[in-house]
Order: structure tokens, then C-alpha cells, then sequence
């Protein structure tokens, strides 16, 4: 059976199969392809745009565009990489995103994005906008500071919880993620071992009482930016 | 693709940082005469409000944003104060351990730094010295093998920050309960390596403070000195214990006010006043009131309180310094240098100590027990006294909390200080270069920690100004 086809990302002539995403299969292909709203085990959402991609020449999301024989995909020009920085710049000015005492520091997706891509600090004011914690719930907690709206813990709870306990309520500036009860966390049957919990790239969802018990160094980021584990891939083709 | 640069780090912070200054008035009476001076410090009081809310756990962290120089201390003190929120204040001995190396690695470098950075200008080229060559560049030039030192011991004390905390500033080591991580064979052993050369260096570090102050203790005996009464943890044989111990305090001859108070219970004994001129209040002892009940603390409170140091090199030179008063009390502010020497050797004696002891590499980290909602932590950290006080509601927010920061606990004693040195050394009405050097040196006898960025590049941006009875301003002068 060979309905394998090739494309190119970057130049580098790349396998895809049918019924693949840009992203899948340049991920089998050991190329990274920056993302935050995506996640293995979830249906794709192409809302983060960190993913953004030119496909013969017209910006895709990579997560949700299918691979197809002979496209010519960019991943890593001057204008894509500013492209991903302002975006992860933006989310850092609208949220309250303090690195320095997160205890999801060294193992949190955004800020190993904004390391790889050499983010020193935003370029835009800070918004510091007002948001809410939910600490209703024995095990998990809830910070709304760190919320990057990608959607994942709504996903997860659907898809692989199977209980719906996230939702987003509000639009545009006033978007928020909110909980499928009247009053709180604690009113949901959401529970420690949730994917949801799991699912989230930041800070925002948490597991209580455990944080800050990784030392630094053995964190997630510490020994090697995000997105190394695919590229190791590429470095060690296993054909 | 990536602009990653291997090892470095960045720090995507948008809070400003705590900015600091220090601006003294000297007020006159109608003679003309120095009526009281008042040092003014910026404060950060955000901070109280800022923790509202945010889980217990996350507060030995948040904490270290308080300050750039003492960050471990601020952790520690509230990592001490979240272990009995979840039952874990028994901690074990591994975890007492590394905390303990911590905070002597801590005291290590902030002790050499102010000393080496600060202080020995002023020791070496003299008071009046222009401020352009009395600076640490100055020592650099003049004596290069004694910048070279401070520079070492900080580093080291830094480098045992690094290993137990896993940063030089901003670690995560301690936690409720206990500590995320113990000291392997190797980060022992890369520790081990620089040992004798610190103790040799901080032996040398005292003796010339020692040297020194002896030396010139005519001169330095009134210079900005004042009785006072004398606050510090002590164990419970009555040693110094810069990590953990029960309150005692002393007055100006030595008479105990209180001794061997459980410092869960401190706001029955220590309470703060308001002055309306000053962000920063003024803490005194309940049972003498706040004009009587004021307080010193610090290295010189720290040896005036304890009955022994429990590291031999320390506890001889602990004696020699206690017989230049025959035993009683030091109130001399000047001897602050001396008292913080003893505590440089003292820590780094501790630091062998612990070096040597395999219980650094227990594996035994975190303890819990019964929960608790409120709780205090109290540290000696390097200029004095910490406490850290919480309330943790049921959902495991922080829904109060109080700290009395070291500087605060001095804030009355530095006012006593600059009063003295203006009744001393202001003739006239114009703030000559000599007093206004003189109102530096007085006030970095204490070691305020006004701002982390100011400290650490080696200079206080001091205003002094002089005002007549009426509120006018007769003269204003600017140290840079
Ligand atoms: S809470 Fe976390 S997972 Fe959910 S939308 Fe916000 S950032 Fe994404
Ligand atoms: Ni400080």
C-alpha cells in the first residue's frame, strides 16, 4: 500500500497520508510547527494561530489544514516567525502572566514558547486586566489571569472526560472560560485525575497543593525548548 | 527557526520593581537647633492586597518579588509559615537541613556583599573621603585582592542559593512542608571544593572590622548611638539561631523584657504605630509602649541577645566583641559591621557543618499533618527579625496576611541614628558634605534594604534636607 505523498515544508521534502494535517505529519516528519490550542489527543480548533503556516503562499493554520501531494509549506520565515511572536506577545499583555511565580514556571507551554522564540518582554503595555479565580473545588483551582482562551479544557471535558464541565461565555474582550454550573468548580463533577485538568498549557487549571514540588531543573522546559522532542525525531529518523 | 539561545533564561515580569530611596529631613527649632531627623524609605505596601486570594501554596514564591537582596528570607519565612498551615512544621531532617543551608548561603553572600560593597569604603578611605573614590570601585583599584574576595564569597553563597533553590534568585526549593529537592553527592562536593578558602576570607573579613572598630572606638562609640532595647529568635539553651527559635528581647543593660515567646503568638508582645509622616510604621513592644518599647534588630541585636554561638570561631569572637561592653549590651550602631562579621563566619562554620552531615542527601522531603488557617513565620534574616503572619481560608486562599519586614523592625532605631549624627555634626544651616556622608554611613550601619537595585550597584541615592521650625527649606543636598 503506497498512498504516502510528498510536500515540502521549508524545502525539505516531507511524507504526508491522506487524511493528515500539515501539523501530523510534520510532526512524524521531526519538523516543529509552534502551537498552543492543539494537543495530541484533541480535535483540532485552529483558534491560537500560533500554528500559522503559509500554504503556496496563503497563511493556514497548520493544525486544521490538510497535507496534500506537492504543497509547498513555510514554516519558519522572518515574517511567519514575527507573525507567532506578536501573537504569543499578546497573549502575555492580555492575561496577568507572572513567570516568576507561577508554579506552572518551567512547565507551562507559553512561556516555553516565548523562550524559544527569544521574547524578551512584550513590546506592547501591559493590559493587566481583571480577572477571576474559582478556588471553590477541594482539588482543582482555577486562575483566570493566566486563561489563554485556547480551549482545550472545554475540549478535553467533552471529548475525553465526557463531563462538559467547561464552557466560554462572553465575546471579544469579555471571552471567558467559565464552568457549566450556576454558581462554581465545586458545583461541577469535574475531578483531580480530569484531562481537562491535564489539557490546560498554562497556569490557569490546576491541580492544588502540589505546586512548585518539581525542582527547577527536572522541569518540562528546563533542559530543552519546547518542541525538541519532535525535532529529536528528525535528528534520529527511524525508517 | 528559533532564536532560542542555550542557558539563558528570560523573565517576562511586568510588575514594576520595588523602587526605593532613601530621603532624610532634619527638622529645627526655633534656636536653630536639631529638633529630630526622620528618614523617609519608599515602601512597597501593595503587597498585603496583591496576596488576597492567591493559594497558600504559591506563597513562599510570590513572596520573593518583595525584594531583590533578601528573596530566600522572604521564602523561607513564608515557607515556615505554610508548613503549619498543612501540619508539616516537623519537618525532616533533610528538609531542615537544606532550608538551613539555604538561608546560611543567604546570610553568607548578603553579609559579604554589604560588607565588601558598602561598608569597606568607608572603613578603608574614611568618612570624608570624596564619594567618587569611596565606592567599590575605589577598593577595586586600591585594594584589588579584597574586591576579588567579595566577589568569591558572594558568588559562593549565590551558588548554594542555585543548588538548594534551583536559581539564584527566585528558587522554588522550600515548600509546605518541607523542601522539592535534597543536595546530591555532587552539588556536596562542588560545595566542598571552596570551603577553606571562604572560612580563611571570612576569618580575614572579621578581623579587619574587629581591627577596626577597636581601633577607632572613640571616635565610633557616640557616632549615631543610642540605648535601646534588643530583639532576636533565640534557641531554647538560649544560642544564636539565625533559622529558627522563640523571641526574646532585651533592654539597652542587658535585663530580659520577655524570653523564650512561642512567635505564634507575637501579637501579643510586638505591635506597630502609625505615624502619619511615614509609609513605614514603627513596631514596639506592647508592655512599654511605643515611646519606650522600640527596638534594634539585626547582626548587633543578634549577638547582644544570644547567650552563646553555637559554632566555635563565631562564639570566640562573639566574646571578644562582648568584652569591649564587659558583657552587658552593645548599643553602638557603629558595631553593627563588627556583630555582622561574626555572623559572615558564623554562617559559613554552619555551612561546613551541614556540608558534612549526610542527612543532606535523606530523601525523606515533605512532611504533613493536621491543617491549620492561620499561622506565623519567623526568620532571622540578614538585617533582622521576619515575621510573616496568614490566614488560609477552607478553599486554601490567603484571605489575610501581615509582615513585619526587618527594615520596618529598625525603622525607629535608623530615625534615633541620623538624629544623632544631625545633634552631632550640623553646624549651621547648611548640610555640608561631611555630615551628609556621615548620615550615609550611620544609616548603612543597618543595612536597610531601601532598593534591591540601588544596594546591589553599590550606592544609596540619599536626600538629605534641612528645614527651620516654620516647615521652610533652608538647605538640600544630593548624594548620588
Ligand atoms: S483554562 Fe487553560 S485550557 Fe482552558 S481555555 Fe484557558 S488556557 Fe485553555
Ligand atoms: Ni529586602
Amino acid at each position: 500500500m503506497n498512498d504516502r505523498f510528498a510536500f515540502t515544508i521549508d524545502g525539505v521534502e516531507v511524507q504526508g497520508r491522506p487524511g493528515q494535517t500539515i501539523m501530523q505529519a510534520a510532526d512524524e516528519a521531526g519538523i516543529y510547527i509552534p502551537r498552543l490550542c492543539s494537543h495530541k489527543e484533541l480535535a483540532p480548533h485552529g483558534s491560537c494561530r500560533v500554528c500559522t503556516v503559509l500554504v503556496n503562499g496563503r497563511p493556514q493554520t497548520a493544525c486544521t489544514q490538510p497535507a496534500g501531494p506537492g504543497i509547498i509549506v513555510e514554516n519558519s520565515s522572518e515574517a511567519l516567525l514575527a507573525i507567532r511572536c506578536n501573537l504569543i506577545e499578546m497573549l502575555f499583555i492580555e492575561g496577568n502572566h507572572f513567570c516568576m511565580f507561577c508554579e506552572k514556571s518551567g512547565n507551562c507551554e507559553l512561556q516555553a514558547l516565548a523562550y524559544r522564540f527569544g521574547i524578551m518582554a512584550p513590546k506592547y503595555p501591559y493590559l493587566f486586566p481583571t480577572r477571576e479565580l474559582d478556588a471553590s473545588h477541594p482539588d482543582i483551582f482555577i486562575d483566570r489571569n493566566r486563561c489563554i482562551l485556547c480551549g482545550r479544557c472545554v475540549r478535553a471535558s467533552r471529548d475525553l472526560d465526557g463531563k462538559n464541565v467547561f464552557q466560554f461565555v462572553g465575546r471579544g474582550p469579555r471571552k471567558r472560560i467559565a464552568v457549566n454550573a450556576k454558581t462554581a468548580l465545586a458545583d461541577t463533577d469535574a475531578a483531580r485525575a480530569d484531562k481537562a485538568v491535564s489539557a490546560c498549557p498554562v497556569g490557569a487549571i490546576l491541580r492544588k497543593r502540589v505546586g512548585y514540588g518539581i525542582p527547577i531543573g527536572q522541569r518540562m522546559y528546563d533542559a530543552a525548548p519546547i518542541g525538541s522532542d519532535i525535532e529529536a525525531a528528525r535528528a534520529h529518523p527511524h525508517k | 527557526m528559533t532564536k532560542h539561545t542555550a542557558g539563558q533564561r528570560i523573565v517576562i515580569e511586568p510588575v514594576t520593581r520595588v523602587e526605593g530611596h532613601g530621603k532624610v529631613t532634619i527638622l529645627l527649632d526655633e534656636h536653630r537647633k536639631v529638633k529630630h531627623a526622620r528618614l523617609h524609605i519608599v515602601e512597597f505596601r501593595g503587597f498585603e492586597r496583591f496576596i488576597q486570594g492567591r493559594p497558600f501554596w504559591e506563597v513562599p514564591v510570590l513572596v520573593q518579588r518583595l525584594c531583590g537582596i533578601c528573596p530566600v528570607s522572604h521564602h523561607l519565612a513564608a515557607a515556615k509559615a505554610m508548613d503549619r498551615i498543612v501540619g508539616g512544621e516537623k519537618l525532616t531532617p533533610t528538609a531542615e537541613k537544606v532550608r538551613r543551608l539555604m538561608h546560611y548561603g543567604q546570610f553568607f553572600q548578603s553579609h559579604a556583599l554589604h560588607f565588601f560593597h558598602l561598608v569597606s569604603p568607608d572603613l578603608l578611605f574614611g568618612f570624608d573621603a570624596d564619594p567618587a573614590i569611596r565606592n567599590v570601585i575605589g577598593v577595586a583599584k586600591k585594594f584589588p585582592e579584597l574586591a576579588v574576595q567579595g566577589v568569591m564569597m558572594r558568588k559562593y553563597g549565590q551558588e548554594i542559593i542555585r543548588i538548594t533553590a534551583g536559581k539564584k534568585i527566585h528558587g522554588t526549593g522550600a515548600v509546605p512542608g518541607g523542601v522539592n529537592k535534597n543536595v546530591s553527592i555532587e552539588e556536596r562536593d562542588f560545595l566542598r571544593k571552596d570551603l577553606d578558602q571562604m572560612v580563611a576570607w571570612s576569618r580575614a573579613a572579621l578581623k579587619l572590622c574587629k581591627d577596626y572598630t577597636v581601633e577607632h572606638l572613640e571616635e565610633l562609640a557616640p557616632f549615631g548611638s543610642f540605648d535601646s532595647n534588643h530583639l532576636a529568635l533565640v534557641r531554647e539553651d538560649g544560642a544564636m539561631d539565625l533559622y529558627h527559635g522563640n523571641l526574646r528581647a532585651i533592654d539597652a543593660a542587658g535585663k530580659k523584657i520577655f524570653d523564650q515567646v512561642d512567635y505564634q503568638n507575637y501579637a501579643e508582645y510586638i505591635a506597630e504605630e502609625v505615624r502619619p509622616w511615614s509609609y513605614m510604621k514603627f513596631p514596639f513592644i506592647k508592655s512599654l509602649g511605643p515611646a519606650k518599647g522600640w527596638y534594634r534588630v539585626g547582626p548587633l541585636a543578634r549577638v547582644n541577645v544570644c547567650d552563646c554561638i553555637d559554632t566555635p570561631e563565631a562564639e570566640a569572637a562573639r566574646k571578644e566583641f562582648m568584652a569591649v561592653t564587659k558583657g552587658a549590651p552593645n548599643n553602638i550602631s557603629m558595631a553593627y559591621h563588627w556583630t555582622r562579621m561574626i555572623e559572615l563566619l558564623h554562617s559559613i562554620e554552619k555551612i561546613k557543618e551541614l556540608l558534612h552531615d549526610p542527612d543532606l542527601q535523606g530523601e525523606d522531603l515533605v512532611v504533613k499533618g493536621a491543617r491549620r488557617s492561620e499561622t506565623v513565620g519567623l526568620i532571622e534574616a540578614p538585617r533582622g527579625t521576619l515575621f510573616h503572619h496568614y490566614k488560609v481560608d477552607d478553599n486554601d486562599q490567603v484571605v489575610m496576611a501581615n509582615l513585619i519586614v526587618s527594615t520596618t523592625n529598625n525603622n525607629e532605631p535608623m530615625n534615633r541614628a541620623v538624629t544623632k549624627v544631625a545633634e552631632d555634626h550640623l553646624s549651621g544651616v547648611t548640610i555640608t558634605e561631611g555630615l551628609l556622608n556621615r548620615i550615609e554611613v550611620a544609616i548603612r550601619a543597618y543595612d536597610p534594604c531601601l532598593s534591591c537595585a540601588t544596594h546591589a550597584l553599590g550606592a544609596m541615592p540619599l536626600v538629605v534636607e534641612l528645614r527651620a521650625h516654620t516647615g521652610e527649606l533652608v538647605d538640600r543636598r544630593v548624594q548620588a
